[in-house]
């Protein structure tokens, strides 16, 4: 068994994208739907958010090493895919394809996400409803963002799909029909929630 | 008599493994009935290509020539399948001709499939019944179990599966699907099912059944119909609790 962890990092990979990631998304975009309700009622969600207590414990091993390790093993398998919608335009292997195209996209998105917010938040500026106000006020970043959250939910609710195959929930065709269905349900219910949110601070 | 019809082909060449692929296109005599190999067969004949100049005959590969051996595998017409139910008539003109890339080129449209057979070996596809005394009769198998059985030992390692998947390429070592199917087949028989976990623990390593990245262009290619992500899925939960039993431990060896 030993050099031979492939096994462990894929199926690793598959349960960090939905435990924590996947949660930790869902639960960022319902926080920041707070902004539909006005500024005041965003700063405080924010603050709470910011000063939960084990702060940069829950930050480090819910956040981000799950979404590194997640982010660079997924780019190796982005990378070892040979695509061929072209000669074989199935749902399914467009849905493959767009997997890794959005994953590629999410990765760009988040990497930019969290130096324009965390990291500016850890040289001292405040994270609050005027900081992302000023970021989407330019018609261009606003467009960047509703493409980055529209990428990371789709990425979340097809991978919810695959993680359902590989962990072997889904064994029937009829059953991985259904659950299409279920996550492309969650995807545009997800979607809604985010561009409603991000429009909020336009 | 009715005017002469003929059979438009281009077919994708290559003298040597190492040598660059090349386009040649054949302009045959039409007769009734014909498949992709007859019409092969007719340029064996008569090697001439449709410029008119002579060249050497195409070479391909062929056994059975009723869809159970899967040697004459080839790409016709951008879809991979096999040569000998490719019918003329039902085939749009010019026919296009390519071996399975996927696999090394020998010559032509011959293809080495031996990477199949190794995963074969690899995934314990069989059921050892040789010992030094005799093991007598196995257990009987239900029908209803042997029938679904049967469904999965249609595969006939032709390539197909591993042609279609998007993973299956020379950056990656996945097997492909149809040696995975393999491990269900002899993991539902109840002789095969006493090597279980070595099937298990043979696609859970290296270039297994993790590689599978869900595109599904397997099922949709099967020539057989073998429900071939299905297979995955249900290995998927099999290695899942196999992964568990390593782990945690069990008495189930």
């Amino acid at each position: 068994m030993a050099g031979n962890r492939e096994f462990f990092y894929r199926r690793l990979h598959s349960l960090l994208g939905v435990i924590p990631v996947g949660i930790f998304l869902t639960q960022h975009l319902v926080v920041n739907y707070f902004a539909t309700r006005g500024p005041e009622a965003f700063n405080r969600a924010a603050s709470f958010m910011v000063n939960l207590p084990f702060r940069y414990f829950l930050e480090i091993f819910i956040i981000f090493l799950p979404l590194l390790f997640h982010a660079i093993y997924g780019l190796y398998i982005a990378f070892t895919a040979q695509n061929n919608v072209s000669r074989y335009g199935y749902f399914r292997n467009w849905m493959f394809m767009l997997q890794r195209l959005t994953g590629v996209i999410t990765l760009i998105f988040v990497t930019w996400h969290v130096w324009e917010t965390r990291v500016r938040a850890a040289l001292g500026v405040e994270v609050n409803y005027d900081m992302m106000a000023n970021i989407v006020d330019n018609p261009f970043m606003l467009g960047f963002y509703i493409v980055g959250i529209v990428s990371t939910v789709f990425h979340f609710a097809n991978g919810l799909w695959s993680f359902c195959v590989s962990w072997g929930l889904t064994v029937t065709p009829r059953s991985q029909q259904i659950f299409t269905y279920v996550t492309m349900a969650i995807f545009v219910a997800l979607s809604i929630v985010g561009i409603r949110a991000i429009l909020a601070f336009a | 008599m009715s005017e002469k019809k003929t059979i438009r082909l281009i077919v994708t060449r290559q003298d040597r493994p190492d040598s660059a692929p090349y386009e040649e296109e054949f302009e045959i005599p039409y007769r009734p009935n014909m498949n992709v190999i007859s019409a092969l067969m007719e340029i064996r004949r008569n090697p001439v290509n449709a410029k008119g100049e002579k060249t050497t005959p195409v070479t391909w590969d062929m056994n059975c020539l009723e869809e159970v051996c899967g040697a004459c595998s080839m790409v016709i017409n951008g879809k991979p399948r096999q040569s000998c139910t490719a019918l003329i008539d039902k085939l749009e003109q010019p026919i296009r001709l390519e071996p399975m890339r996927t696999f090394p080129v020998v010559r032509d449209l011959q293809v080495d499939r031996s990477r199949m057979f190794d995963s074969l070996k690899k995934v314990k596809a069989w059921i050892p019944i040789d010992g030094t005394y005799d093991l007598g009769p196995g257990p009987r198998m239900p029908e209803r179990k042997r029938q679904w059985a049967y469904e999965l030992s249609k595969c006939m390692t032709c390539g197909v599966c591993l042609e279609a998947c998007p993973n299956v390429n020379s950056k990656s070592n996945f097997i492909g699907p149809a040696p995975l199917s393999q491990v269900r087949l002899f993991n539902a028989h109840p002789t095969g099912a006493m090597h279980k976990a070595e099937r298990l623990e043979a696609i859970m390593g290296d270039g297994g059944l993790a590689n599978c990245g869900n595109s599904q262009n397997c099922v949709q290619s099967c020539p057989k119909g073998i429900p071939l992500t299905t297979s995955i899925a249900a290995l998927n939960r099999e290695a899942t609790i196999q992964m568990f039993r390593n782990f945690f431990g069990s008495d189930e060896v």
